[in-house]
């Protein structure tokens, strides 16, 4: 009890410090969210598995370290910085080191005439009027502790904004890399994304970590589909095992737009990630497509919510989970679907494999639906390699290993071909060959 | 190449095959028959090595090796393939996938390398001429909205790129039209050489039309009861199993 209460009493003490790097200066508007968000990580208290929406997810691990939420400026390892491999496969990119932005290892030239990528502490010294627009207006604090956390301490992370009608083919890399110097730091990227009218563009976003640290990514993304825009999301979540990473995604649809994302995660002791989307118009698409992989005493936690707020949208959800050793899954699926969303189709599906007997998986679909005139499907599995396909590939000269890889790989392969950007999906690829196929 | 002698087998505690005797060589058909619940499936996945059957008594021989000692890969890295009843769906895993698998993994048993891509493509549309598969098929997940005759004929070209010495075929005919059997039947003879063997499992005489084998054993109850050569095949057709029943019941009396 009290390790809790000194961890949140540091980060209460620190924001004094905070405020003197302030990067708000000058910018009341931030000044004021950044103390009101403080104010009510005060009042709030953090989760326990009594709290309903975190009723598998025992975060008591991480309350127990005293994470410090001042960013120092890290030395950066360039020999392991060169052995990340998506890095240099993007030609436009963003990278932050330990949640700071890093201007020596970021590509942002390639695409500056046209779509605008900034870090989030030059937008805020810009003042840019789109940045204020949109900051805040989706991921409330007010009931959220760790969003309350993040909007009081973060400063920097990545701020795309697509204008209108363009279409961008080449993918934005955003990059998070946490490095060994400062152990038990608090990374708190705080990322706002903007698709305008018409546009079209992918982002993905890649958290990694240089060492087996310890240390607690906290972060947030604000994203807004405008009318008609096509936006494609791939988030990679590599963190240290050791690590802890909490994240929320807020997606506010435009009328026709599309919000595809794909998450992948397979890194961090405990991981959680929140995704809600909203429609805000009618003929909105929200895809939601998920692949966990994890093992050892992992935890991981998918939170989605997806609510149809307004009539003909169509929503998708497919996450699947591969877990082994002692791991724990969590997954939570909200649909709500008001009464005047009518002509609503809500499709939602959880499938997991279990390689072992002590992994354990909770996994939970929650519709709410008040409108008469609409689809809605739901589905969850639980089970274990099929005996009778192992035979069948044994029956034609397959070895053990190489039959659980392949059949791994097959559970997975729905979601990783959902990956449209080819580089990502390789990777993908090989991580799962490595971590299945002992014998190549 | 293959000698069965006394097998017994248990499935879920109950005896199912109770002394079975049988000498297969090379470049000879064997066709067992029998009513249902004789234990035809049974032999068939005994010999292919499925876990859950237990062999209580006997031994089975292939090629000089003890083969119920092999892993079910290793028969079929030694040469014995079984075309399933019911062929399960993979989804997820394309035909290529698995064929390129297996053939290298059966190539590198026998200390072979592995086979180029190329002509590893090249061969495998060559083999689905065979049994007459789109090639669309290649890239499609195993047997996945496959048809009844499709998943059939996909497990005679698996057997045609994979080259075994003893192809069991379990009541490969059932849930085929006439066509459908032709096709198969076809695609087994030109496989058929001096130096292999096939065992057909089958409950109607009619595949045999096609596939004409050289012996043919009835088994009934878990035994061999009788074994002769084709023309024992139009005999059961015409009299139908109950003859052979009072066959048994006379001698037995």
């Amino acid at each position: 009890m009290n390790e809790v209460i000194d961890f949140k009493k540091i980060i209460i003490d620190k924001f004094e410090d905070f405020k003197l790097n302030f990067n708000g200066s000058g910018t009341s508007f931030l000044d004021l969210i950044r103390k009101d968000a403080l104010e009510n990580f005060s009042s709030l208290k953090f989760p326990t598995p009594k709290d309903e929406e975190w009723r598998f997810t025992n975060i008591s691990p991480l309350l127990k370290f005293n994470f410090n939420p001042l960013s120092e400026e890290p030395e950066i390892d360039l020999k392991k910085i060169d052995k990340l491999k998506l890095k240099d496969s993007f030609k436009n990119r963003i990278v932050f080191v330990d949640g700071i932005f890093s201007y020596g290892l970021s590509e942002l030239n390639g695409l500056a005439k046209t779509i605008k990528i900034e870090s989030l502490t030059s937008a805020i010294g810009n003042n840019n009027e789109l940045f204020k627009l949109h900051f805040n207006k989706y991921a409330d604090y007010s009931r959220n502790i760790f969003t309350a956390l993040n909007t009081a301490y973060g400063k920097d992370g990545a701020f795309i904004f697509i204008p209108d009608n363009k279409i961008i083919e080449e993918p934005v890399f955003v990059l998070f890399i946490s490095t060994s110097e400062h152990n038990q730091s608090l990374i708190q990227p705080r990322n706002l994304f903007i698709a305008g009218k018409n546009s079209q563009a992918t982002i993905v976003e890649q958290y990694v970590s240089l060492e087996e640290n310890i240390y607690f990514t906290n972060a947030i993304t604000e994203i807004v589909v405008g009318e008609n825009a096509n936006l494609s999301h791939l988030k990679i979540q590599e963190e240290s095992r050791s690590a802890f990473h909490i994240s929320r995604t807020e997606v506010n649809q435009g009328r026709n737009s599309s919000y595809e994302s794909v998450s992948i995660s397979l890194g961090a002791e405990i991981s959680r990630d929140e995704i809600s989307c909203r429609f805000d118009a009618e003929g909105g698409e929200c895809t939601l497509n998920g692949l966990y992989l994890i093992d050892s005493s992992q935890l991981h936690d998918t939170h989605t919510m997806i609510d149809h707020a307004k009539p003909y949208c169509n929503s998708h959800e497919h996450f699947k989970g591969i877990l082994d050793g002692k791991s724990r899954g969590v997954f939570n699926g909200k649909v709500m679907v008001r009464p005047n969303a009518q002509k609503t189709n809500a499709f939602q599906e959880n499938n997991n494999i279990i390689l072992s007997s002590e992994a354990l998986v909770n996994t939970k679909p929650q519709l709410e639906i008040f409108a008469d005139d609409v689809k809605c499907s739901h589905g969850a599995t639980i089970g274990q390699i099929d005996d009778e396909s192992m035979f069948y590939l044994k029956s034609r000269g397959i070895g053990e290993e190489t039959a659980r890889t392949i059949l791994i790989h097959a559970f997975a392969s729905d979601v990783v071909k959902s990956i449209k950007v080819e580089t990502v999906k390789n990777y993908l690829e090989e991580i799962l060959d490595k971590r299945f196929n002992k014998e190549s | 190449m293959l000698q069965i002698k006394n097998l017994h087998v248990n499935v879920e505690g109950k005896e199912i095959l109770k002394g079975i005797n049988l000498n297969v060589n090379a470049g000879e058909v064997h066709a067992i028959m029998g009513p249902n619940g004789s234990g035809k499936s049974t032999l068939a996945q005994t010999l292919a090595g499925k876990q859950e059957y237990d062999v209580t008594k006997g031994e089975v021989l292939f090629e000089g090796k003890n083969l119920l000692d092999l892993s079910p890969e290793d028969r079929a890295r030694e040469g014995i393939f079984l075309a399933f009843q019911y062929p399960v769906e993979l989804p997820g895993v394309s035909n290529t996938n698995l064929l390129k698998t297996a053939l290298n993994e059966i190539r590198k048993y026998r200390g072979l390398e592995a086979i180029d891509t190329m002509e590893f493509l090249s061969m495998i549309k060559n083999k689905m001429k065979l049994v007459e598969l789109e090639q669309s098929l290649l890239s499609r997940a195993v047997n996945e909205g496959f048809s009844g005759g499709e998943k059939k004929r996909n497990e005679i070209f698996q057997m045609a790129v994979l080259e075994p010495k003893l192809a069991i075929l379990d009541e490969t005919d059932s849930g085929l039209d006439i066509d459908a059997l032709r096709i198969v039947a076809n695609g087994v003879n030109k496989l058929k050489t001096k130096d292999n063997a096939t065992i057909v499992v089958t409950h109607y005489q009619r595949l045999l039309d096609y596939i004409v084998p050289d012996f043919v054993h009835v088994l009934y109850k878990g035994k061999i009861v009788k074994s002769g050569g084709k023309e024992l095949a139009l005999e059961l057709e015409e009299k139908g199993y109950d003859w052979l029943k009072e066959d048994m019941m006379e001698v037995q009396a």
